[in-house]
């Protein structure tokens, strides 16, 4: 599964960071998402992105199936 | 025409919204209500409707704007007086939020837990070497977030008296507007002054690290004013009623003291379980837009009831039992969108160190007074206790 974070609308909360610290950390100066990883693969993982997604108050979090191999 | 409910209402039961909330809930979960100045006004009451209302641009923060819900009564605004943050609307509302956000990050959060246990510490050798019985309330819930808010911020904490006082005032919904109106004036004075002494000799703070960035200095004055504000008695009520319902609840209290790792959910199922800021995200309509298949239109206010939506069974199972184990963090007790609370995790860090401190320290707390006679701020804007005796 693909993480993607739109920076537009990221306002800093911290929920992904607090829900999966190993994935998301957050930029010191304006404190928007770092994506650390772009994919999540075991089910554990899959399953706190899910909530980190759900989590995040400006919806600015997306996980996505990967597309067909080109 | 039907009766419509008038809020703010008072809850049912220290642990519970009011009922009238929850029979919303049910059977209207977008409802007309009316407010004390007699205007009309929409209350959501389900936890997805508030989550989506407060998603969609098209509901303002602008509390200028004529309509805005639940504005105290009779509000002269100063000359110089400008929207800040919870006020603001995209794309304003993005640029001063992420002004100051990295102040607030997760990593700086942690970075402050030596300093906070530091002044938890301080506090408790304070309560442990004074009377018996004492109120927790002056002793720790205050001082704690007071002291560190202060330090944060760079204002110094003798001043407390000043601004714990006019901030009661301000959140008590029976304030006098013209005392109302003087207390937001001079706390907005003190921060001018205050700002203009660190323009000239800066200090390692918030309010200096601004001044650094080319902050405007009546937007940080007013930045100062909110912060303090909302640093003091939300998570001062929180450490009251957080500590009143361990004591209460002999189960919980157990397992915090067993464990420390469960004292975060500890903290998420206090904070669902409260609300204690229930009415604080309201907005107002910039067009026509259908919430839970009701047409809210444009320049019409829109009221949440977090608490209500705090125990909706569509998002929390059981939601009147107080359950450590539930998972509560998808409540919405620091709101929820772009202006979700700005602290909550600062909140988190500082009630997480109190409680693990306080029943660490002093094992055998116990209530001084029957619960049922504690008394509750029922019409203040963030609820929660006037005091709080115990003993050991």
């Amino acid at each position: 599964m693909r993480i993607t974070a739109d920076l537009e609308r990221c306002v800093g909360a911290g929920q992904c960071v607090l829900t999966e610290p190993a994935v998301f950390d957050q930029n010191d100066d304006d404190g928007t998402v770092i994506v650390r990883r772009a994919t999540a693969d075991d089910d554990e993982t899959i399953r706190r992105v899910r909530e980190a997604v759900h989590l995040c108050p400006s919806q600015a979090l997306t996980l996505t199936e990967p597309g067909p191999p080109r | 025409m039907t009766a419509s409910p008038v809020l703010p209402l008072k809850r049912s039961c220290p642990y519970a919204p009011p009922a009238e909330h929850l029979r919303l809930q049910q059977q209207e979960p977008v409802a007309r209500v009316t407010l004390p100045d007699g205007s009309t006004a929409w209350a959501l009451s389900r936890l997805e409707d508030i989550r989506t209302m407060l998603t969609d641009p098209r509901f303002s923060s602008d509390r200028q704007r004529d309509g805005y819900p639940l504005q105290p009564p009779g509000r002269p605004r100063a000359a110089d007086e400008r929207p800040v943050l919870i006020g603001l609307d995209p794309p304003e509302h993005g640029e001063a939020r992420r002004a100051v956000v990295g102040e607030f990050t997760i990593k700086r959060m942690n970075a402050m837990r030596p300093r906070i246990q530091e002044i938890v510490d301080d506090c408790l050798d304070a309560v442990l070497a004074g009377p018996r019985p004492t109120d927790l309330v002056p002793t720790l819930a205050l001082p704690v977030p007071s002291l560190v808010i202060c330090e944060l911020l760079g204002v110094p904490y003798t001043d407390h008296d000043f601004f714990q006082s006019r901030s009661a005032n301000l959140l008590h919904r029976s304030t006098p507007a013209q005392e109302r109106f003087a207390a937001a004036q001079e706390i907005r004075e003190y921060m001018a002054t205050l700002i203009a002494e660190k323009a000239k000799t800066p200090g390692d703070d918030l309010l200096s690290r601004q001044l650094g960035k080319g902050a405007d200095h009546r937007d940080l004055a007013g930045l100062g004013f909110l912060l303090l504000l909302a640093g003091h008695e939300t998570t001062g009520n929180m450490i009251s009623l957080g500590t009143m319902t361990l004591l209460e609840r002999p189960e919980a209290l157990a397992a915090l003291k067993r464990d420390p790792a469960v004292t975060p959910q500890i903290v998420e199922e206090l904070l669902r379980y409260f609300t204690i800021a229930e009415y604080v995200t309201s907005r107002i309509a910039v067009e026509d837009v259908e919430i839970g298949g009701v047409l809210i239109r444009a320049g019409e206010g829109v009221i949440t009831l977090a608490n209500a939506a705090n125990r909706d069974p569509a998002a929390f199972t059981d939601g009147d039992t107080f359950d450590i184990d539930r998972g509560a963090r998808h409540h919405i007790a620091f709101g929820f969108g772009a202006h979700q609370c700005l602290g909550q995790n600062l909140a988190r860090v500082e009630l997480q160190i109190v409680f693990d401190t306080l029943f660490a320290r002093i094992p055998d707390l116990r209530l001084a007074v029957p619960a049922d006679e504690l008394s509750f701020k029922d019409d203040s804007t963030v609820y929660g206790l006037h005091s709080l005796p115990v003993t050991w």
